[in-house]
C-alpha cells in the first residue's frame, strides 16, 4: 500500500471528522447542559445546506452565501428554541425524542414544499475545484483542504469561546452542574437560546461545506445525525474536547475502513466474500468502536459530569 | 374496561365477511398491518414502558423475523410452523446476546448501544447479495397444513397471535415478574437492595420482547410477501418507539393504540396530500405538548 494513498485517506478522514465535530459540538452542549435530546439537530444541517445552495444561486458567490446561510440557520434555530424546544426542557427524554422527531418530519416537509423533492446542485467554488500538490508527487483536492482549514479555524474559535470567555465559563458550569450554575446566577434562559443559535450556525457551516461533497437532499440530516450521536457518546456527553476526539476518531476510522477493509479482506478471503463483506464491515466499524469504548469507559472518553 | 374490549374483538372477528360483502378489502389489509405493528409496538412497550429500558434497536428483531421467513422460504423450507419456530428462536437468541451486553449500560448510553447493535445487524444483512442486499427479498407465503394462508386467513392469524400475545403480556405484567420489572424501573438500587436479581429480570424481559418482535416480523413478511431492509433500519426502530410514546408509555394498551393511531393518521393524510408527513409531524408535536401521557393516558387518569 503506497504511503501517499494512506496520507490521502488520512486527510479525508480528518476533513470528515472536523465537519462531524461542528455538528457534534452543538449537540453535545445542548445534551450536556440542558439534558435535552434534540433529534432535529440534523435538520438544521439540512436547512444550512439548502440555504447555502439558494444563496449561491442568488448571489453566484460561495463565500458570500455561506455567512448568510449560517446567519439564517442560527436565526431559525433560535426561533425553534423560543417556540417549541423551550417547552421540553422539563419533560422526560422520551417526550423530547417524540417532539424532536416530529420536528424532523415537519422541517423535511417544509423543505420539500419550498425547494421540491429533487436534490439541489451545490458545487464547490470554482477556484477550489482543482487539486493542489501538498507534497512532491501527492495531489489533494483543494476544496477538501479548504474544509480542513475552515474546520480547524472554527474548532479553534469554539475552544476559545468555551474555555476563555465568560459565556464559555457559564456553559461549562451548566454542563457540570446545571442547578448549581443557576443558583450562582448564570442567566440560563438567554444562554440556552444563544446556545441553540450557535449550535444551529455550526450545523449550517457543516452543511454548507459538506453539501458539494455529499448531496443536498431531504433526509441528509438524519443519516449524519446518527453519526453525530455516536461521536458524542464516544467522547462523553457535554464535553467539547470529547466531541473533537470522538469526531476525529469516527471520521478517520470510517474513512479508512471504507478505503482499506475491502482491500485487506481480499487478501485473506475469497474475492466473492470480500466484495460482499468488506463494505458491510466498514459500515459496522464505527459502531464496533462505540461499543468497545462504552464497554471500557461507560461514560465515554471525557465525561463532563463527575 | 371489559365491555368495550369485547365489542372491539367481536367487530374484528366479524369484519372480513362484512368487508368482502361491501367491497372494503382494502381496510382488511390495513387492519392486518395495524395488528402486526401493534404486536411489535406492544413488545417494545414491555421493555420501554414497564422495564424502563429505552431500546432504540427494536427493528433488529422485527427485521430479523421477516428476513428469517424470507430466507427459509428461499432455501426451500415451506412449513410455516418451522419458519415461525426458527424466526422466534433466532430473534430471542439475538436479543439474549445484545441484551446481555447492553444491559450493563444505563440511560442515554443504553439507547445508543442498542442502536449500534441494530445498525450492525442492518449492515450485515444488507451485505448478503445472494439474499437481495439493499433490494430486499421476496417472501412467498408458507404452508400451514391446516389452512391456506389467504389474505383473510392471515388477518385471523394476526388477530389470534396479537390476542394471545396481549393475554400473555397482561398476565405477565400483573404477575410477580411484571411487578418486579416495574419496581426496577422505579428504583433500581432499591430493587437490588431487596435482593432481586435485577439483571436477570431485565434480560428475560428483553429476550421476551425480542421474540415477540421477531414473530411480528414474520407476520409482516407474510403480509407484504417481502422482506425489506427498511424493516431493519433505525427509522423502523424510531417508528415503533413513536407508536409506543404516542399510545402511552407503560400503559397496557399503549402499543396497540399507538400503532392504530399512527397507521390510520398516516393512511388518511396520505390520501389527502403528498405532504402528509407535515400533518403527522404536527399531530405528534401536539400530542407531546398537550397529552403528555399518550393517548391511553387521556381517559385513564390514575397512574
Amino acid at each position: 500500500m503506497p504511503p501517499s494513498l494512506l496520507l490521502e485517506q488520512l486527510l479525508n478522514g480528518l476533513q470528515f471528522g472536523l465537519m462531524l465535530f461542528l455538528l457534534a459540538a452543538g449537540l453535545t452542549l445542548v445534551f450536556g447542559i440542558m439534558d435535552m435530546i434534540n433529534l432535529a439537530h440534523g435538520s438544521l444541517y439540512m436547512v444550512g445546506a439548502y440555504l447555502t445552495a439558494t444563496f449561491v444561486g442568488l448571489l453566484g458567490n460561495f463565500w458570500l452565501a455561506v455567512p448568510l446561510a449560517v446567519l439564517g440557520t442560527a436565526l431559525i434555530g433560535m426561533l425553534l428554541e423560543l417556540t417549541v424546544l423551550r417547552q421540553l426542557y422539563r419533560r422526560d427524554h422520551l417526550s423530547q425524542v417524540l417532539a424532536t422527531f416530529a420536528l424532523i418530519l415537519i422541517i423535511n416537509e417544509v423543505v420539500r414544499i419550498i425547494w421540491g423533492s429533487q436534490p439541489l446542485l451545490l458545487s464547490a467554488p470554482e477556484e477550489l475545484s482543482g487539486p493542489v500538490e501538498i507534497l512532491p508527487g501527492l495531489n489533494y483536492s483543494a476544496y477538501r483542504l479548504t474544509i480542513i482549514g475552515v474546520g480547524l479555524l472554527v474548532a479553534g474559535l469554539l475552544f476559545w469561546l468555551v474555555n476563555r470567555t465568560r459565556v464559555g465559563m457559564w456553559l461549562r458550569a451548566g454542563a457540570s452542574n446545571r442547578e448549581m450554575a443557576q443558583a450562582m446566577g448564570v442567566p440560563i434562559r438567554p444562554l440556552f437560546t444563544l446556545l441553540f443559535g450557535v449550535g444551529a450556525g455550526l450545523c449550517a457551516i457543516a452543511g454548507a461545506f459538506l453539501g458539494p461533497i455529499l448531496a443536498v437532499q431531504i433526509g441528509m440530516g438524519e443519516s449524519i445525525l446518527i453519526l453525530a450521536f455516536v461521536v458524542i457518546v464516544i467522547g462523553g456527553i457535554g464535553s467539547i474536547k470529547g466531541a473533537l476526539v470522538g469526531a476525529l476518531l469516527v471520521g478517520i476510522v470510517d474513512t479508512a475502513g471504507r478505503a482499506f477493509l475491502p482491500l485487506l479482506l481480499s487478501q485473506v478471503a475469497p474475492p466473492e466474500v470480500a466484495a460482499n463483506l468488506g463494505p458491510a464491515l466498514a459500515s459496522i466499524l464505527i459502531y464496533l468502536l462505540m461499543a468497545a469504548v462504552l464497554f471500557f469507559k461507560p461514560q465515554g472518553l471525557f465525561p463532563a459530569r463527575t | 374496561m371489559r365491555w368495550p374490549l369485547l365489542l372491539v374483538l367481536l367487530f374484528l372477528l366479524a369484519f372480513p365477511p362484512i368487508a368482502s360483502a361491501m367491497g372494503l378489502e382494502f381496510y382488511q389489509g390495513l387492519l392486518t398491518k395495524i395488528m402486526i405493528l401493534a404486536l411489535a409496538a406492544s413488545s417494545l412497550n414491555l421493555i420501554l414502558g414497564y422495564g424502563g429500558m429505552v431500546s432504540f434497536g427494536h427493528a433488529a428483531y422485527f427485521g430479523l423475523g421477516a428476513y428469517t421467513a424470507a430466507i427459509l422460504m428461499r432455501e426451500g423450507v415451506s412449513s410455516g410452523w418451522v419458519i415461525w419456530a426458527v424466526a422466534v428462536g433466532l430473534s430471542a437468541l439475538l436479543a439474549l446476546l445484545i441484551g446481555a451486553i447492553c444491559l450493563r449500560t444505563r440511560g442515554v448510553y443504553f439507547i445508543m448501544i442498542t442502536l449500534a447493535f441494530a445498525q450492525m445487524i442492518y449492515y450485515l444483512v444488507v451485505s448478503f447479495k445472494q439474499y437481495g442486499g439493499e433490494d430486499g427479498l421476496r417472501a412467498r407465503r408458507p404452508e400451514f397444513g391446516l389452512f391456506e394462508l389467504t389474505d383473510t386467513a392471515l388477518y385471523y392469524l394476526s388477530l389470534a397471535v396479537l390476542a394471545g400475545a396481549l393475554y400473555l403480556l397482561h398476565r405477565l405484567i400483573n404477575a410477580r415478574f411484571g411487578r418486579v420489572l416495574q419496581a426496577i424501573r422505579e428504583n433500581e438500587s432499591r430493587a437490588l437492595a431487596l435482593g432481586y436479581p435485577v439483571y436477570r429480570f431485565q434480560l428475560l424481559a428483553f429476550v421476551l420482547a425480542g421474540a415477540l418482535a421477531g414473530l411480528a416480523g414474520v407476520l409482516m413478511a407474510h403480509y407484504t410477501q417481502y422482506a425489506s431492509p427498511n424493516l431493519l433500519a433505525w427509522q423502523q426502530s424510531g417508528h415503533l418507539m413513536m407508536m409506543v410514546i404516542l399510545g402511552g408509555v407503560g400503559q397496557f394498551w399503549g402499543g396497540v393504540l399507538g400503532a392504530a393511531a399512527l397507521s390510520i393518521v398516516e393512511e388518511v393524510l396520505q390520501d389527502l396530500t403528498i405532504h402528509w408527513q407535515l400533518g403527522v409531524g404536527l399531530i405528534l408535536l401536539a400530542v407531546v405538548l398537550f397529552a403528555p401521557r399518550g393517548l391511553a393516558g387521556l381517559w385513564r387518569r390514575e397512574p
